[in-house]
């Protein structure tokens, strides 16, 4: 038996797009999406969720347990269950992973309403502010740097499990795991890494860039 | 004018915030409202837009009750500084002081317009207008604190503790300048504070409230200073009553003698020193048109001779002062010889006005 190189560039090049849906820019694709849709709808459920925990206290230690029995559960037991309702698509892995996102991101809101300053929040009472307005124009806007913080845990967390998928075919790179163990084949499994752990970095990166352009107000406030 | 008819506070678990409070703040000045922690003093002020609302009796604002008027329109046209300026920090400073003008929906243009007046009013660099709050000392944001309050031109202002979060000596300028706007924009102001020599310094009346949310006295800071109603007042209030009360009384009526010869001055007739066989010694001076008897005392007890020396506005003398000239405007203004009105306070309240004082000083 020959040695196998670690990588085989020509496999990289004949797979990265040839029309198939096994090829890599596909998968890349894929799993992009199946990624970035949990943390989506996490955040459109998180946000009302997270007001609705600030408004009723009692709602938030329940919704926060809840969300981290199911952060608890392997991602597989997730997947098999929804694997029965949904069977083999893409919303047997978007679904959970939602579950996943709502994990971080309840507790995000939830934190970054409760990081608005008393003094602030009482002195746009006292400007005469209404509560809508209020809510829209300085309780949220201040609580963004915390959400983002969360956004990010759950985007690059969302990032790495999408793989896991492969496991009923919907894994977007993490095919190429299954595909490399299966054939003792290892430039996929390298080419899988490379691409989640790029993408992640890249999503965090954007991420940041977002903070940035969104909050110049808060670099290095946080001390203050 | 603000009037509290019969006003009580009481939260769901019983306790009393404010208890029967009836006063009037009177307009164009400055009411303080002072007290231990406890004392109601900021759920007082918070009444009077709505952030908290009585139990029972009434706030009326210029004849209308507080209750009749929705909060958001009733708060929008009284201004409002809170501890620690409070100010958003997501918004630049010129956005923060634009804050109700825009709620008003004036346009931006004439929001920012006003906002960059403002800034120039409460002594801040409109280079400052681009920035952010954190970027801002303490003392600069609370100035900003106090422009976004004043920027539609309320005629009402509730200060909740406003200076008390910035160190003394920035304090002490924020006070001045607090006293400077009021005596151009004469507004109406609701001045809380826990520190009683705020209070003295800053009030045209004061409002003394104790524990459990009742009214102690009110009364303006001199008299306040000489005849506290009770012990509670009194002890409020600290040492050194005498000493402070003399800084209401102005020094403008001491009598004033020609400067003496071993007071050298120089060529533009500013004083050097008393001349004595070891040189010049110190001397203290005060302007008779500005200053208080209280620094005409201590410029007295600041020259070996007991001289207080008198100068103009640049600083040239225009005479000397005496200790015994000092003591005659003392006596003059001595305090009221037992009063009538205080028979409650242990004794005290009567006998003869020095001799309470002396006996007050004493540790008890």
């Amino acid at each position: 038996m020959t040695e196998e190189p670690l990588v085989r560039w020509d496999w990289i090049a004949r797979n990265w797009a040839n029309g198939g849906p096994t090829a890599i820019s596909a998968l890349l694709e894929n799993h992009v999406v199946m990624a970035f849709l949990p943390v989506l709808f996490g955040l459109v459920v998180a946000l009302p969720l997270g007001l609705a925990c600030v408004r009723w206290r009692w709602l938030y230690q329940p919704t926060v347990a809840l969300m981290n029995v199911t952060y608890s559960l392997p991602s597989l037991v997730l997947f098999s269950i929804f694997l029965s309702i949904t069977g083999l698509t893409r919303s047997t892995v978007v679904i959970p992973l939602t579950f996943f996102a709502l994990a971080v991101l309840i507790p995000a809101v939830v934190d970054g309403l409760a990081s608005v300053p008393d003094p602030v929040r009482q002195s746009a009472v006292a400007m005469g502010f209404r509560p809508v307005r209020r809510l829209l124009r300085v309780e949220l806007p201040v609580a963004v740097p915390v959400v983002l913080a969360g956004l990010r845990v759950a985007t690059v967390s969302s990032i790495s499990l999408v793989s896991v998928g492969a496991l009923i075919g919907q894994g977007g790179l993490g095919n190429l795991f299954i595909d490399g163990w299966q054939r003792q084949f290892y430039t996929p499994i390298v080419v899988g890494i490379v691409l989640i752990v790029v993408l992640a970095v890249l999503a965090d990166g954007l991420l940041v860039l977002a903070q940035r352009l969104l909050t110049p107000w808060s670099r290095a406030r946080r001390t203050a | 004018m603000i009037t509290f008819e019969d006003v009580t506070k009481r939260y769901r678990d019983g306790t009393v915030a404010v208890d029967d409070l009836s006063m009037e703040v009177p307009t164009g000045a400055i009411t303080v409202f002072v007290g231990p922690s406890g004392c109601g003093k900021t759920t007082s002020l918070r009444m009077i837009n709505r952030m908290i609302d009585a139990t029972s009796g009434r706030i009326t604002l210029d004849g209308q009750d507080v209750r009749e008027i929705d909060p958001a329109t009733l708060r929008r046209g009284i201004g409002y500084v809170i501890q620690q300026a409070g100010l958003f920090p997501h918004r630049k400073i010129v956005d923060n002081v634009a804050t109700v003008p825009y709620l008003l929906g004036w346009n931006k243009k004439k929001a920012r317009a006003r906002a960059m007046e403002l800034l120039e009013l409460v002594g801040l660099d409109p280079g400052l207008a681009r920035r952010y709050p954190f970027q801002l000392s303490g003392g600069q944001q609370q100035r900003v604190g106090v422009a976004r309050a004043l920027a539609a031109d309320p005629p009402v202002l509730l200060m909740d503790e406003p200076f008390s979060a910035v160190d003394p000596i920035v304090r002490a300028s924020l006070q001045d300048e607090l006293l400077r706007l009021q005596s151009e924009l004469r507004k109406t102001i609701v001045f809380v504070t826990h520190d009683i020599d705020e209070a003295v310094k800053l009030g045209d009346t004061v409002a003394v409230l104790r524990v459990g949310g009742r009214l102690a006295q009110m009364a303006g800071p001199a008299t306040l200073l000489t005849e506290p109603a009770d012990d509670f007042v009194r002890e409020f209030l600290g040492r050194d009553r005498g000493i402070r009360r003399l800084s209401f009384i102005s020094a403008k009526e001491v009598r004033l003698s020609p400067a003496p010869s071993d007071l050298e001055t120089d060529e533009n007739g500013g004083p050097l020193g008393w001349r004595t066989a070891d040189g010049l010694a110190a001397y203290g001076t005060f302007n008779p048109e500005t200053d208080s008897l209280r620094v005409a005392l201590d410029a007295a007890l600041l020259s070996p001779n007991g001289t207080a020396v008198a100068v103009d506005e640049e600083g040239r003398v225009r005479g000397v002062a005496g200790r015994d000239a000092i003591d005659e405007l003392l006596a003059e203004y001595a305090p009221p010889a037992a009063g009538p009105a205080r028979g409650g306070a242990s004794g005290s309240g009567g006998g003869s006005s020095s001799g309470a004082g002396d006996s007050e000083g004493a540790p008890a």
